[in-house]
């Protein structure tokens, strides 16, 4: 638990820095203080876990690692973030604690043992979210995202609640393993309330992490969005609201399968399908990458379709291949926006040439992205496919594989850009902190491709 | 031991071209590099022995224990073929592009070393994954190669042949899957997956999941759409890797792992990839007649020979497989010798219309004289290496069904006409005002094309040391789908 400690104090530090006019302290403060959440997040790798805190949460193996591959995250985005925020505005401070808060609010989704922490921990997440949505005040497109992903938070929010209330009406409780007791005592008599009250909660956070026919909101507050922090939208976010998902249906749902796996599987095929065949007819990488992010979301859902207990597993080895991919494509993303000035496919014509580097890492995130083996997010798809292979969902895993390939179609746009376009272009200036968060990525992305034994059968 | 070595080896080769290959000199180290790979195949035969079926000098490692997936390669008489012609050729393809002056040549040689050590993985592995792993880290170097360095039209006819084989190698992967997952002992050995008793209607499915994936890759008729344009389009030594090599890896895997896996899938499809084959013999050749660019004429024409040796294997017979185990060798050097012939002439004409050339013998006689050598061993002329591998092929097809051997060895008679009608409007006929300018073969081009010319009436006149390589191995193989079949049969 020290790392959520860790994490709020240092939130409050960087707020103290702000006011003391220390910026240049800022960046620096808040690295070291996550490197050191990280690390305290993983010393508490243990056996045995039991909940504390009256029974509110439980760091057990699975909240340390998704707290780790959260803040790993983080401490990467931050990286990115030095001058980024100070071109918006002065007030500097503001935002990294505001990520340090929504971080915060993150570490008590991943290790939440209670459903009215679940609430506590999206809520201050989410409000952070929003704040950080819109800090391009004079911007309209960032207004709009911010004000879209208010309203629809909003909504969400109020049918999580409404969920909770009725698996409390029915189980008489907010505790996961109540809740798995009640079900396990008479699984055929159990209330209707609480199915109501499930199929609420999977809409809520199929709202938060964009699964389609939930994720109206989510191409446009990625567009709009500050890109560092749309970056860390879809990475460190979408991370976490996958784990509240996993850990919910994984704990106290799995006797109840029959029930939720028709929604789920409704749930990734409209994610896969919308978000892939939406994402070939983007002309510009931001909004490309928004809507391949849903059909990512898509796989992923994939692994709660057998529920043997390694989901957990399969959903955190994607997850990581996913973000580590992901930051690749912003960091270069941010570069690109901050230099050209525009984002379209167009834009990365004949970057290899200029900038080897660049166009390298970026290609190899591409390949991730497109499950080429040899790369992280091919073993996160393999895993998958095998989840769901497992369970004889073998129609379901051809759907996805047909996807994949359209998905060849949007990376590899890219690629394709960068190496076979030619066009007299300028040379970009990469910082060097841009160098080390791309190279560290890429390298993150080849080792988990071809050794992913260590963090595979990690939880 | 030597196994990893064998693998590594091109892997670091590329790693140097990649990171110090800034001058042309790379090709140079390049082509050292493969020859170090050569002696080593070398000293693999020489240790190898070839009345054994098993795999020899196999190395098994523990890789991704979690998903009980283990590195485990070896060589048998199978791979043992495919390990020498990768070998064998990879030195003469590198040498072959020695005239042409490649921008990035660190990158252009890297992605070629890297692509030998993908190939030598795929006919090495004895794990169904790494062997997946293999077959799609052999496509990104191949990719970006003719992408990179082809003609106009590349970014799509190359877009087109990546989507072709990954959604081929894709569906093979549900394939490979599902057999991890019935296995008792949850493993990916080849071995496992010879043991397993599927079902009628399971194998069905796991035949045709394989089945496009490697046909894809042959091409076999219908899926080679993508393979005339991508010919076209790549760079002279893209082309030659893709046809030479990369094609035989869908031969082996129908060999290795399509037909021993699935058997009662191959009893019941079978006769219609047989019939798929001998349509693309026919095919392949009939629309080779009516070409005038000559890399496409070439092009189709291996369509229709690798469409017989995809007819020698579907009909699973000694005589068949065998026919196709050297036929693969055979094919591999000449169809190397015939792009690395119209390479020369390209380069120096500038032109790929067949109309446009002629009378070139009269001005470069010792090149007409290596041109017409290797086009005899295409069209499979006795004492060349092509007819060798052709009579075990129409042998083996023949012992299957006459109808089927008739039609399929039309090949050798339509073969000859479109070839020998291209070379007559090539080589013979009067000279025109480019054409006289033709400047006879010199240095490294002599050197390549009196190899290859050696290797095809040296194959011709004495095979058998290829066919003694891979004869255990193929007989093994037919007894085990055979035991299969006839199991079932006695049991149902």
């Amino acid at each position: 638990m020290s790392a959520l400690i860790t994490i709020t104090v240092l939130a409050l530090i960087l707020l103290y820095l702000g006011l003391f006019k220390a910026s240049k302290a800022l960046l620096p403060v808040a690295l070291i203080g996550l490197v050191v959440a990280l690390v305290l997040s993983l010393m508490e790798w243990g056996a045995n876990a039991e909940p504390i805190f009256s029974r509110m949460m439980l760091y057990d193996h699975f909240a340390v690692a998704f707290s780790g591959i959260t803040i790993f995250s983080t401490i990467l985005i931050l990286a990115l973030s030095k001058d980024y925020f100070e071109r918006i505005s002065s007030n500097v401070a503001e935002y990294y604690a505001l990520i340090l808060f929504s971080l915060a609010g993150i570490i008590l989704m991943v290790s939440y043992h209670n459903l009215s922490m679940l609430f506590i921990g999206i809520e201050i997440m989410s409000i952070c979210m929003y704040i950080l949505a819109g800090i391009k005040k004079k911007d309209f497109a960032s207004n709009e995202a911010a004000l879209k992903y208010f309203l629809m938070g909003a909504f969400s929010t109020g049918i999580l609640l409404f969920g909770i209330t009725l698996i409390y009406g029915a189980s008489g409780s907010f505790d996961l393993e109540m809740i798995k007791q009640y079900i396990l005592n008479d699984p055929a008599g159990v209330s209707p309330l609480l199915y109501t009250g499930i199929t609420l909660l999977i809409i809520a956070l199929a709202f938060k992490v964009g699964a389609a026919p939930f994720h109206f909101w989510a191409p446009d507050v990625y567009e709009g969005s500050p890109s560092l922090i749309t970056a860390y939208m879809s990475t460190v976010v979408k991370t976490a609201g996958f784990a509240a998902f996993l850990r919910l249906i994984m704990f106290s749902f799995a006797p109840i399968q029959d029930f939720w796996v028709p929604i789920i599987i409704t749930l990734a095929v409209l994610s896969l399908l919308i978000g892939n065949v939406t994402a070939v007819y983007q002309q510009h990488f931001k909004r490309m990458l928004a809507y391949s992010s849903i059909s990512h979301v898509g796989y992923m859902l994939f692994s709660l379709l057998a529920l043997n207990g390694s989901s957990d597993n399969a959903v955190f080895v994607y997850a990581a291949a996913y973000s580590v991919a992901s930051i690749i494509a912003f960091g270069v993303l941010i570069l690109m926006q901050k230099q050209v000035g525009n984002d379209s496919f167009d834009s990365f014509n004949g970057l290899a040439k200029k900038n080897p580097f660049l166009a390298l890492t970026l290609t190899i995130a591409m390949l991730s992205l497109a499950g080429i083996p040899l790369t992280a997010g091919f073993i996160g798809k393999f895993m998958m496919f095998s989840r769901a292979l497992a369970s004889y969902h073998v129609v379901l895993v051809v759907f996805a594989v047909l996807n994949a390939i359209v998905g060849i179609f949007y990376y590899f746009r890219v690629i394709v850009a960068m190496y076979f376009k030619q066009e007299d272009r300028k040379e970009l200036s990469v910082p060097v902190f841009f160098k080390f968060v791309l190279g560290l990525s890429a390298l993150v992305t080849i080792v988990l491709g071809v050794y992913p034994d260590f963090i595979a059968g990690l939880i | 031991m030597e196994i990893l070595l064998l693998i590594f080896l091109p892997l670091a080769g590329a790693l140097i071209s990649f990171l110090f290959g800034g001058s042309q000199q790379v090709k140079t180290v390049a082509f050292i590099w493969s020859l170090l790979s050569l002696v080593l195949t070398a000293y693999l035969l020489s240790g190898f022995d070839t009345a054994s079926s098993i795999p020899q000098f196999v190395i098994d490692q523990p890789w991704l224990s979690y998903f009980g997936v283990r590195f485990k390669a070896g060589i048998d008489g199978i791979s043992m073929i495919l390990v020498l012609l990768t070998n064998v050729l990879m030195p003469l393809i590198i040498l072959s592009s020695f005239k042409h002056a490649y921008s990035r040549p660190g990158a252009f040689y890297g992605l070629i070393l890297l692509m030998q050590s993908a190939l030598l993985l795929v006919f090495t592995a004895l794990d169904a994954f790494l062997f997946y792993v293999g077959w799609e880290a052999a496509l990104i170097p191949i990719y970006f190669i003719c992408a990179l360095w082809g003609g106009e039209n590349r970014i799509k006819v190359n877009m087109k042949f990546f989507i072709y084989t990954f959604a081929g190698s894709l569906i093979m992967l549900i394939g490979i899957l599902y057999l991890y997952l019935q296995t008792p002992d949850r493993s990916y050995d080849v071995q496992s997956f010879y043991q397993l008793a599927l079902s009628s209607s399971e194998q069905s499915w796991i035949f045709w999941a394989f089945f496009i994936a490697f046909a894809v890759k042959m091409p076999v008729f219908p899926f080679h759409t993508w393979q005339p344009d991508t010919y076209t389009e790549a760079p002279t030594t893209g082309t030659m890797l893709l046809s030479g090599i990369m094609l035989k890896m869908g031969i082996y895997g129908v060999i290795r792992w399509l037909i021993p896996v699935a058997p009662l899938g191959f009893a019941q499809w079978g006769q219609l990839a047989l019939i798929l084959s001998i349509i693309g013999v026919v095919y392949a050749a009939l629309i080779a007649f009516t070409q005038k660019d000559i890399k496409r004429l070439v092009a189709y024409s291996s369509i229709s020979h690798v469409g017989l040796i995809a007819a020698g294997i579907f009909v699973w017979n000694t005589n068949g497989l065998q026919g196709a185990m050297i036929q693969m060798v055979n094919h591999g050097i000449n169809v190397f010798g015939m792009f690395f012939v119209l390479d020369i002439i390209i380069r120096r004409m500038k032109t790929r219309d067949s109309f446009e050339l002629g009378g070139i013998a009269k001005v470069a006689p010792q090149f007409a004289v290596a041109f017409l050598i290797i086009l005899l061993g295409t069209v499979a002329l006795p004492l060349t290496n092509g007819f060798i591998g052709e009579f075990l092929l129409l042998m083996g097809i023949y012992q299957h069904s006459i109808w089927a051997a008739a039609i399929a060895g039309l090949t050798i008679i339509f073969g000859a006409v479109y070839m020998l009608r291209m070379y007559q409007r090539i080589m013979l006929g009067t000279t025109n005002a480019q054409t006289s300018t033709f400047s006879e073969i010199d240095g490294t081009e002599k050197l390549v094309l009196g190899i290859v010319c050696a290797l095809v009436i040296l194959i011709g006149v004495y095979p058998n040391p290829i066919l003694d390589i891979s004869e255990a191995t193929v007989k093994s193989l037919v007894e085990l789908v055979d035991g299969k079949l006839h199991g079932v049969s006695t049991t149902f």
